[in-house]
């Protein structure tokens, strides 16, 4: 193999670029913050023109204990995140299955609010309008969710083999950063459902 | 292979790489296999370009079908429903499986090789893209055969490209039409997004040592731009398209106007898509004349800071015109006047643009062979598409001539006149590269001329049935109208486009076997691609390049005079 190189040989030693990760899991978060912002378009622009019941303020209940759970596991990945980057893999692990427990938590109570409104209430996607954005805007979150702790679990059952180590701390933030969006997303969607449209 | 020996002007004899090229000969089964598993950025490159080329075929023969129809008033070549099938076909085509796949094979194959890296930054990510792509493709065409047809001829969606509600909802489309064409748009929306994702990734993160975002070339900061676009303009058609199919299959009412859904919302939510996706499309357009221009000028690109600039500003503006689309439908004079003059300001930055490759071209040593030949067509055309715009833009000329065969022209002399022609010069400017065999130059020439002739006989004469009132996606027409000589000259016009196709792939497929070698650098170029052996290797790169300026190959064949010392 021979070459001819080109200039400035020294440059390659101080070259630094972003990680690829960061970068292609920042787009990935761009397109599902569009994604989002259609469906809470359409959730805003449906609010209150419903032609027949029932009504948000009739059925919804404010889900404290998943928004609790949700929220503080974004605080307890970081700690993993934190945990692996100076090498202490047995409190990535105990704050890695905290994170998974407190989103299985999360999904755990909205499976139990929509088995309430489906059986209850009698409220499916195909009632009214309500329904409608509702479950699909509930939906597509606790389908992020679904997603989510899918990854969780596949990193927890590595890292319980011993396969995780300190240097794929950048992966395990990667996925972190996904997570960090999963909550972020979740303040608004309980937001605009629970407090502004109830 | 004897490429590497073919000296660079200048006097640095072979390619950088002059690793020997030895391959054993394969069985088609084995080549087979390498195609279908390929994770090569190369590979797949070629593998949606020639994706893409067969649905340009299919669509262009859907025109014809759409042309014949028209050419005489009550004409019986098409029944309503099989010309509605036609034109939503050929729409739906063009741009999600010819637009978008050639233009994403192009930046496969180059933005890597332009800026120094071996592969894009998720090459079973780009796999996967385009396999996801390909189904799209495969499926919406399934449709033909695959749904219940009513009779004859299956069930194609009839909905036309923009899929308005509530004619997509269940009542109105019974059948699986509409699924074929949501569930195909879903797909593919998918296969952009991964894509788009994988592109600003190997931009930002696979640059080589010395290539800053000051540097790369122009190409690269423009498909950035475009992935950018993508992200946030396909997401939400795919998003609308999973409400679409919740109405269709679970009985949701998103666009449900007997239950107080909204039809408007839906448009709203289809063009926020559309209009970007003009962009999406041209862009990539911008990015090829931005590389070839300069080269048969022989001249660096004028304003390369203004070109990226202008670049990320009609990615922004482009973001808020959507509803000129719209204003038939209705708005207050307040939304009127702001997407009348968010539209107008979008051609600021193209204005921008097309000066600086004037100014490119001004005092040039101008070579014109065929990849210059479509970009100075493209020039004018864009120029006469952008003015076209410009009367579209302002709402009341626009509430005369909506839906009308002036939309129709001024739209085609986008995606033909500038876009279209555009991806030819690339064909003739990289193909070299990617075959190792020039196109022959004497049917490039007549591809050129019949296509430049086909062209504004079929697009400068449509605008006038249009002024004259004929609407668009109507299957036939009164003899009284006066519409029928103008139509048949559009028709005539538009076989000879047929011919120029027909003389193009002829040239793609002989110069493949029969085409003069081309070397690593026929067109004495000056970025990284012409650097590497024709076709590339696999790896791209021996050793990763180190550049210094923004025509690091300049610098190689100019040590006396390197650009890096102006920078």
């Amino acid at each position: 193999m021979s070459t001819v190189p080109l200039q400035h040989e020294s440059l390659a030693a101080t070259w630094r670029l972003p990680s690829r990760g960061r970068v292609g899991m920042a787009s990935l978060i761009v397109a599902e913050c569009a994604i989002f912002t259609i469906f809470v378009v359409a959730y805003i622009y449906y609010m209150g023109r419903d032609v027949s019941g029932p009504k948000p303020h009739d059925v919804l209940e404010v889900p404290i204990l998943g928004t609790v759970c949700l929220l503080s596991s974004s605080f307890f990945i970081w700690l993993a995140e934190h945990a692996i980057a100076h090498g202490n893999m047995r409190s990535f692990r105990i704050w890695w299955a905290v994170t998974f427990l407190l989103g299985a938590i999360f999904l755990g109570t909205t499976a139990q609010e929509w088995h309430k409104l489906i059986t209850v209430d009698h409220l499916t996607i195909s009632t009214n309008l309500f329904g409608t954005t509702y479950y699909s805007l509930v939906g597509l979150h606790a389908t992020h969710v679904v997603v989510g702790l899918i990854l969780l679990l596949t990193v927890l059952l590595f890292a319980l083999a011993g396969k995780v180590r300190p240097r794929h701390s950048e992966r395990v933030q990667v996925l972190a950063l996904y997570w960090h969006f999963v909550d972020a997303v979740w303040v608004v969607v309980f937001t605009l459902v629970y407090l502004v449209g109830r | 292979m004897d490429a590497p020996s073919t000296p660079i002007p200048g006097g640095i004899e072979g390619a950088l790489d002059v690793t020997p090229q030895t391959r054993s000969r394969a069985t088609y089964l084995e080549v087979l296999h390498d195609w279908v598993v390929t994770v090569d950025h190369k590979k797949i490159g070629l593998l949606y370009i020639g994706f893409a080329l067969i649905f340009l075929v299919v669509a262009g023969l859907e025109a014809m079908a759409i042309r014949i129809q028209l050419a005489v008033p009550h004409n019986t070549f098409l029944d309503a429903r099989s010309y509605n099938r036609m034109f939503t076909m050929h729409g739906t085509t063009m741009v999600f499986l010819v637009g978008m796949p050639i233009l994403f094979g192009f930046g496969n194959y180059l933005v890597p090789l332009m800026i120094g890296a071996r592969d894009m930054a998720f090459p079973r990510l780009n796999a996967f893209s385009f396999w996801v792509s390909a189904f799209a493709g495969i499926f919406l065409y399934f449709s033909f055969i695959g749904g219940l047809g009513l009779a004859g001829t299956g069930t194609a969606p009839d909905v036309a490209w923009f899929a308005y509600a509530p004619l997509t909802e269940r009542p109105f489309s019974p059948g699986h039409n509409v699924d074929y064409w949501a569930l195909a748009l879903f797909a593919s929306g998918v296969g952009s997004i991964g894509t788009a994702i994988n592109i600003l990734a190997t931009v930002f993160c696979m640059r080589c040592p010395g290539m800053t975002l000051s540097r790369i070339p122009l190409l690269a900061w423009i498909y950035a731009t475009v992935s950018f676009l993508v992200l946030v303009t396909i997401s939400p058609l795919t998003a609308a398209q999973v409400m679409l199919l919740i109405d269709r299959y679970l009985g949701g009412h998103f666009f449900d106007t007997q239950a107080g859904g909204s039809a408007i919302l839906w448009a709203h939510f289809f063009w926020i898509f559309g209009h970007p996706e003009v962009y999406v499309l041209v862009l990539p357009a911008f990015g090829f004349a931005n590389e070839i221009i300069p080269v048969f000028s022989r001249k660096a690109i004028f304003g390369y800071p203004a070109m990226v600039a202008a670049t990320v500003g009609i990615a922004f503006i482009s973001l808020g015109v959507w509803a000129h689309h719209m204003f038939t439908i209705g708005m207050t004079s307040l939304g009127n006047t702001f997407f009348t003059l968010s539209t107008m300001l979008v051609s600021i930055p193209t204005g921008i643009k097309t000066f600086n490759w004037l100014a490119t071209m001004w005092g040039g040593k101008l070579r014109f062979a065929t990849p210059m030949l479509f970009s100075v067509g493209f020039l004018f055309q864009w120029v006469i598409a952008g003015l076209t715009g410009i009367m579209l833009s302002v709402s009341p000329w626009n509430w005369q001539l909506h839906n009308s065969y002036f939309v129709v022209a001024h739209f085609h002399y986008v995606l033909v006149g500038a876009i279209l022609f555009m991806i030819f010069a690339a064909f003739y400017y990289w193909y070299p590269k990617m075959t190792g065999r020039m196109l022959s130059e004497t049917l490039g020439k007549w591809h050129f001329w019949l296509m430049i002739v086909g062209f504004h006989l079929t697009f400068d004469v449509m605008h006038i049935p249009g002024l004259l009132g004929m609407p668009r996606q109507i299957y036939t027409y009164e003899p009284d109208r006066g519409w029928t000589l103008l139509n048949q000259i559009v028709t005539f016009g538009a076989v000879i486009q047929a011919v120029a196709m027909a003389i193009f792939v002829y040239n793609l497929v002989h110069s493949y076997f029969a085409g003069k070698l081309a070397g690593p650098d026929p067109w004495d170029a000056w970025t990284l691609e012409w650097s590497t052996p024709s076709p590339p290797p696999t790896y791209n790169f021996p050793v990763d390049p180190v550049v210094a300026s923004r025509r690091p190959l300049w610098d190689l064949k100019h040590p006396e005079d390197p650009d890096s010392a102006f920078e």
